[in-house]
């Protein structure tokens, strides 16, 4: 093994000896995008970021960056460029690529059921178009169940995950004992391990369920739309008040099964817009330490109600800054709540990490991230596509678990078409955008506003938003201060 | 409390290592390595043992052919268990290991191929000596030793003989844990790092030093072209050896600014790190010859230390800060602070004598106390 050449003792070499000439450098990929009037983000394709003026953006691709500048350690660091002759940079950016993509060597984590299509709450954004609590017809039967379980325990990934969705879940809980019985006795057999959740607005809730629940170890998830006039206005039920069920269930869920037990999302109405503090003071007021806030989705009765038209990107944006102003803000004075888009795009840009949240990937991760199985026995590349084939369009499906194979469906032709077009590396109008390495592809939401999986994206509301997000968040975190330091302590 | 010192016997022979007894009565088998710490020099001394150790000047009463040398009261402090090397023709002594110490540290080669600017151990020539030292210490040593540091000098310059040390070791001293100080330059070899990860031992972690997140400014504290290179290529060859790795900043006045974006570069591409250190100065060796390039006041880095620890706690990393006194840190840090500074070079200054968390604070290096600290006070106690 070679010797190092032991250096003499004789004097302190100057840092100039150990620098490289200037202009000796090689630049790494990266891409850039416009943060303000004067400033610019410069990121990587492992998603590490610099905000520089337009001045250093030229001085560094035309190697004029001087080797002694604070913006040369700086770009060097984050992996902009590297000095010729070392390949460590390298073999850092290969691990951190690796790293950032791990979630897709996992293959399909999130498994989503649909034990009933009935509900008894008649929500105005409603995205699969409810049914009235008795259609029986809406109901998954045994058959299809057992074969959604083997469908599921296909997939290599080491977190599965069980969703129940709806309708109300509980509405046919003999169906969602079932299958989760036989998940946990799968579990037995193949030694893995997988976290369930039930999608409800707990207005059923009982001391039968939660017992159940604890005994297997199930969580719930709810929603949540804000104070009382407005949860019930968005959410209204013909039976009893939606806000009173909702909130006595999220206490007896958490004096069952703990404080985790229960996580909330909110969804965001034209009512909602003007009441963004309002919304954050009932999750505080709850008790939640989270909450995630999110605009319409474009499926189901939000579009037939129009409601989806009845407001904009930057309306939205305008609710959202406001919202997570006031959140830092309560962070600050020491109540501890976080808003889960925030830190999920926090993590994506301030950790080396993937993170497997379904409308953020590339390729898509429709299917290969989470799939839906649907009452009747469809399988739908996502939730969202099946909502799609409830309007009429059934472009998503990917077969039925009572006809089709495992292979015929994640090989499908729609599937496999829809993966290979929404590389964001690859599609127009992402493939140079600087906030790549943080954004991804939704080609459901595109091919149902726009005809076209891939999406125009200069018109596209999805582009918009997600431009106006991390320009919102860099900025914060450029700000520095407190504002900062609280987004960062949402990473973990 | 000093580690050498001269004894005025010399005789022609090469260094050697003995363990330190004062039970006369000790086993024949076990004396051949030993060293009989004679305190009554009335007895006739029994025979058998390595040497003899009198406590003065005034000769023991032993067989002609006995090796007998006077042990300096600088060094009398030594106890049963305790290993000494002995080199009779220059009449040295070194304490290398004591039984009741949690800080023992064995330089396995002076030699390295670093030469940082605030080295604390300036580096010598090869000296196989050293490590044959070492080797033969090791079966001397008590089975329920807690902790060894392996420092040097760079260990990894002992080549394959490393692994073999270490191997050693896990026989020897099973569940002793093992710190191997290393600037990780050699460990681009992953035949190295396998090397050592073969040996498969239970408990061993290498402290490898990060002085910046840029090769540059790396390369100009540790005065060596391509280190930082080669150190990011070690550190990825033992992660990828499933070896435990503990980055080790020590904070001078060229790289205290820094601080903040080399924990962003430890989260970024090393999250996998079972701790960072940030180190405060020890004003010995080429530190003390370069002191005016490399002393800088913790009091005037204070927030940019916080700042990084912050940055690594957010990242869920472990983090440490050794060396700093608490008194000149935020309180904020104190729960990462530790008594780094091993027993017999730890002081504290007359300042201290009142102060009321003096027995939670790591105190001084012997070496150090001229220069320390404007922001040194007793504090009161928080208890």
């Amino acid at each position: 093994m070679p010797l190092s050449l032991v250096p003499s003792h004789k004097k302190i070499h100057p840092p100039e000896e150990f620098s490289s000439e200037a202009g000796a450098y090689q630049l790494l990929p990266f891409r850039f995008v416009p943060l303000d009037s004067k400033k610019y983000v410069l990121s990587n394709f492992v998603g590490e970021y610099c905000v520089v003026e337009r001045e250093i953006l030229q001085a560094l691709i035309s190697k004029t960056l001087r080797p002694d500048s604070a913006a040369y350690s700086l770009l060097k660091s984050r992996h902009f460029f590297f000095d010729v002759g070392e390949s460590s940079a390298l073999h850092l950016l290969a691990t951190k690529y690796r790293t950032k993509q791990t979630p897709l060597a996992e293959f399909t984590s999130l498994h989503m059921i649909v034990p009933t299509l009935r509900c008894n709450t008649s929500c105005v954004y409603c995205q699969v178009s409810h049914k009235g609590a008795a259609a029986g017809s809406c109901d998954m039967t045994e058959a299809a169940a057992d074969r959604a379980i083997d469908f599921m325990f296909r997939s290599p990934s080491s977190h599965l995950k069980l969703e129940f969705q709806g309708g109300e879940p509980l509405l046919n809980f003999e169906m969602v004992q079932y299958i989760i019985e036989s998940t946990r006795q799968r579990e037995q057999q193949t030694g893995r391990k997988v976290s369930i959740i039930i999608c409800s607005n707990l207005s059923l809730i009982s001391d039968q369920i939660l017992q159940f629940c604890e005994k297997h170890d199930v969580q719930f998830s709810t929603s949540l739309d804000g104070p009382c006039d407005l949860h019930n206005q968005n959410r209204p039920s013909a039976e009893f008040d939606s806000y009173d069920r909702t909130r006595i269930g999220i206490t007896r869920v958490r004096e069952a099964l703990g404080i985790c037990g229960v996580s909330a999302l909110m969804t965001t109405t034209q009512a909602s817009l003007s009441r963004p503090k309002e919304i954050v003071d009932e999750y505080v007021g709850q008790g939640f330490k989270s909450l995630f806030l999110r605009p319409i989705n474009p499926y189901g009765f939000a579009t037939k109600a129009g409601v989806l038209t009845r407001y904009s990107t930057l309306e939205w944006m305008e609710f959202y800054k406001t919202a997570l102003d006031y959140i830092i803000d309560l962070n600050l004075r020491g109540i501890h709540i976080r808003e889960e888009y925030a830190a999920l795009l926090l993590r994506r840009m301030l950790t080396p990490y993937g993170t497997g949240f379904v409308d953020l990937q590339s390729p898509a991760g429709i299917g290969i991230s989470a799939i839906l199985f649907n009452h009747d026995g469809n399988v739908y590349a996502s939730d969202e596509g099946r909502m799609l084939a409830e309007m009429g369009d059934p472009h998503f499906r990917l077969g039925n678990l009572l006809h089709d194979s495992y292979e015929d469906m994640m090989l499908s032709d729609v599937l496999i078409e829809t993966l290979t077009q929404t590389m964001t590396e690859g599609v127009p109008g992402c493939s140079d955008c600087g906030f790549q390495a943080y954004c991804g592809s939704d080609p459901v939401r595109h091919y149902r506003l726009q005809g076209d999986i891939v999406g125009n994206k200069p018109t596209s509301e999805f582009c918009q938003r997600h431009m106006a997000l991390f320009r919102h968040i860099i900025g914060l975190l450029e700000g520095g201060g407190t504002a900062a330091n609280v987004l960062k302590g949402w990473i973990y | 409390m000093l580690l050498s010192d001269r004894t005025t016997t010399r005789w022609n022979e090469p260094p050697f290592v003995v363990r330190v007894t004062t039970d006369a009565s000790r086993p024949s088998p076990l004396r051949s390595n030993e060293a009989l710490l004679v305190k009554d020099r009335a007895l006739q001394c029994p025979s058998g043992f390595k040497m003899y150790f009198s406590l003065d000047d005034s000769p023991v009463t032993c067989s002609n052919d006995a090796r007998v040398a006077a042990l300096p009261s600088t060094l009398s402090y030594v106890q049963d268990g305790d290993i000494v090397i002995v080199r009779p023709m220059t009449g040295g002594l070194r304490v290398m290991y004591r039984k009741s110490s949690h800080h023992n540290s064995l330089m396995v080669t002076p030699a390295c191929n670093n030469l940082c600017v605030m080295c604390s151990q300036p580096p010598q020539k090869a000296d196989d000596e050293v490590f044959r030292l070492v080797w033969d210490a090791i079966p001397l040593m008590d089975i329920d030793t807690p902790e060894l540091v392996l420092s040097g000098g760079e260990p990894t310059l002992l080549g394959h003989r490393l692994a073999q040390l270490i191997r050693r070791l896990k026989s020897y001293l099973p569940s002793t844990s093992l710190h191997v100080l290393t600037n990780g330059r050699q460990l681009k070899f992953l035949r190295f790092a396998q090397d050592i990860a073969g040996v498969g031992h239970s408990d061993i972690m290498l402290g490898i030093p990060l002085y910046s997140d840029v090769s540059h400014e790396h390369d100009f504290v540790v005065q060596a072209r391509g280190a930082f290179d080669e150190t990011v290529h070690g550190i990825l060859n033992l992660a990828r050896c499933g070896l435990r790795v503990e980055l080790r900043v020590v904070i001078t006045k060229i790289n205290f600014e820094w601080l903040p974006r080399i924990s962003r570069f430890i989260s970024r591409n090393f999250p996998f790190v079972s701790n960072v250190a940030f180190m405060g100065l020890e004003p010995v060796g080429l530190a003390k010859g370069n002191l005016r390039d490399v002393w800088i006041d913790p009091a005037d880095y204070g927030t940019l230390l916080e700042e990084a620890v912050q940055e690594l706690k957010w990242h869920r990393i472990p983090v440490s800060v050794y060396n700093h006194q608490l008194c000149t840190i935020s309180p904020t840090l104190w729960d990462v602070s530790h008594q780094s500074i091993s027993d017999w070079k730890n002081v504290f200054l007359s300042e201290c004598a009142g102060c009321g968390v003096r027995h939670r604070c790591c105190g001084f290096f012997a070496s150090g106390t001229e220069v320390h600290s404007r922001a040194i006070k007793p504090l009161a106690s928080c208890d």
